[in-house]
């Protein structure tokens, strides 16, 4: 570790996603190569040119929560809750006194409460009515899900929720990485969650003509556009002394963050931008690019993002991307916007704990504009130490962190 | 105003050009006008016709709809015009 600060690691982790309800079946997942990506079951989908997502499959909501919660949870919280009560049993810890003084909860989401908005336009706009359910606002907001993690585990510091689209999930943890770098904090429950596959939520993503109407095939030459996922990972983010005090297991360590900003176009993605956030994060890291052995890459299965992509990670890799294995696990949960970045850093944790590398299914055709060794199809066994996680959103907002093994 | 008339002033209107300026040989691209741009324009045109485009931003040429020129994209139209209008 370089530049001083606290060591961070994680003591804990969940998730929801297409491919499991929890991690030990989304890790199998991703180790058997599985597709999570199949066809949408929801209202009007009749009407919608996408008809595919990585939904979550066999939920009922009522398994989990009470009356008087669902009417205040939207899915996207809901998802959120169940992940950081997988992360909270994981990791042991709780929060009292002093010490919930300086937790807190900083989580990433694009959208929100998206169904909530959905459903109740249609109740205001299709139905022609004139009231609405009175907790469409505290249902919907986008903190909604942070703030109701606060109030279940009693984290009384930091907390708020960052929408930086696709990058939202890797900001958000990698400022709580920063919060207990610096001191200021000594555990964070971070991550993010997304829950946009209503009629909206995909209606709007059909109008940009990125969307793949049958698969997601990061770095395959036949690739034809992203697939839209949902679900929610939440970690224990802790101060190493406190969690070694302790005597909780330690998933990894969390090692650097990089962020930068491209400045240049809100669709377009640009290498640059891409190539500094990963310079910075092994930078505070103290990583040299031979030491990374693997990338979890933002790897959307659009034809600009992962040339883009390679072409930056190539850039900044030089003769080491030879040896760099790199994947994009979108290709079986699919994109989940503002929940991806935490959905995908448990690949991470995979490849560091259980040297298994995560695929990139669907691979089909080679392209010489992404020529690395991106996974193609089966998983695979590797020693690795170090290794970076990809988000790069549109409006040129990137987010990458550092993880190193136990 | 005639189809082709129509097509020149969605194009033209996203270039920020007369219509006179124009050309049928022009290529989006020589127009200035770039991948969101051409999105865009593709939205006014199944909006102006009722009509589905089939188009891609991943895989612009392997999309039924030629891009390739301004004369290419009047040709599309009145193909998808055409076919969708016959069998409503």
């Amino acid at each position: 570790m370089t530049g001083g600060g606290r060591r961070v690691v994680i003591t804990g982790a969940g998730t929801i996603n297409s491919l499991g309800h929890d991690v030990p079946s989304t890790l199998e997942a991703m180790r058997e190569g599985r597709c999570g990506i199949g066809p949408l079951d929801l209202r009007d989908v009749e009407r919608l040119s996408v008809q595919i997502g990585g939904q979550v499959k066999g939920y009922d909501e009522q398994a989990h929560f009470n009356r008087q919660q669902i009417a205040l949870y939207d899915r996207f919280t809901q998802f959120t809750l169940l992940a950081a009560r997988q992360a909270m049993a994981q990791s042991g810890i709780s929060f009292s006194g002093e010490e919930s003084e300086m937790s807190g909860v900083v989580l990433g989401t694009a959208g929100g409460g998206v169904n909530t908005w959905d459903e109740n336009y249609r109740t205001v706009y299709e139905e022609g009515k004139n009231r609405v359910h009175p907790f469409v606002v505290p249902k919907l907001m986008n903190n909604a899900a942070a703030s109701h993690v606060s109030m279940e585990y009693n984290l009384r510091g930091p907390s708020f929720t960052v929408a930086t689209a696709c990058s939202s999930s890797n900001h958000a943890m990698g400022l709580a990485f920063q919060m207990i770098r610096s001191g200021m904090c000594r555990a964070m429950l971070t991550g993010g969650s997304e829950a946009m596959l209503c009629f909206g939520g995909v209606k709007a993503w059909e109008g940009l003509r990125v969307m793949s109407k049958d698969a997601c095939r990061p770095f395959s030459a036949n690739r034809n556009g992203m697939v839209q996922g949902e679900g929610a990972a939440v970690f224990v983010f802790e101060e190493y002394e406190h969690a070694r005090a302790r005597g909780a297991e330690i998933l990894c360590e969390v090692a650097g963050f990089g962020m930068t900003a491209d400045a240049a176009d809100i669709v377009m993605p640009s290498a640059q931008g891409a190539e500094r956030a990963m310079r910075g994060a092994m930078r505070e890291a103290g990583l040299a690019p031979e030491q990374i052995g693997y990338i979890n890459a933002h790897g959307t299965g659009t034809a600009a993002n992962d040339k883009s992509e390679c072409a930056s990670v190539s850039h900044v890799f030089g003769p080491a991307a030879d040896r760099l294995m790199i994947s994009s696990t979108k290709s079986m949960h699919g994109h989940l916007i503002g929940g991806t970045g935490a959905v995908e850093l448990l690949a991470c944790i995979m490849a560091l704990r259980d040297g298994v590398i995560a695929p990139t299914i669907g691979y089909e055709e080679p392209d010489p504009e992404c020529a690395l060794d991106v996974v193609p199809n089966t998983a695979r066994e590797a020693k690795v130490s170090a290794v970076l996680s990809n988000a790069f959103a549109f409006g040129g907002l990137n987010a990458v962190l550092a993880l190193r093994a136990a | 105003m005639e189809l082709r008339d129509k097509v020149i002033a969605i194009i033209a209107e996203q270039a920020m050009l007369e219509p006179g300026d124009v050309s049928l040989d022009n290529s989006p691209a020589d127009l200035g006008i770039d991948s969101l741009g051409l999105v865009e324009s593709i939205f006014a045109i199944e909006e102006t016709f009722d009509i589905s485009v089939p188009f891609n931003a991943n895989a612009p040429e392997e999309s039924e709809f030629d891009i390739s020129s301004v004369a290419a994209i009047v040709a599309a139209v009145e193909r998808l015009v055409q076919k969708q209008h016959a069998s409503a």
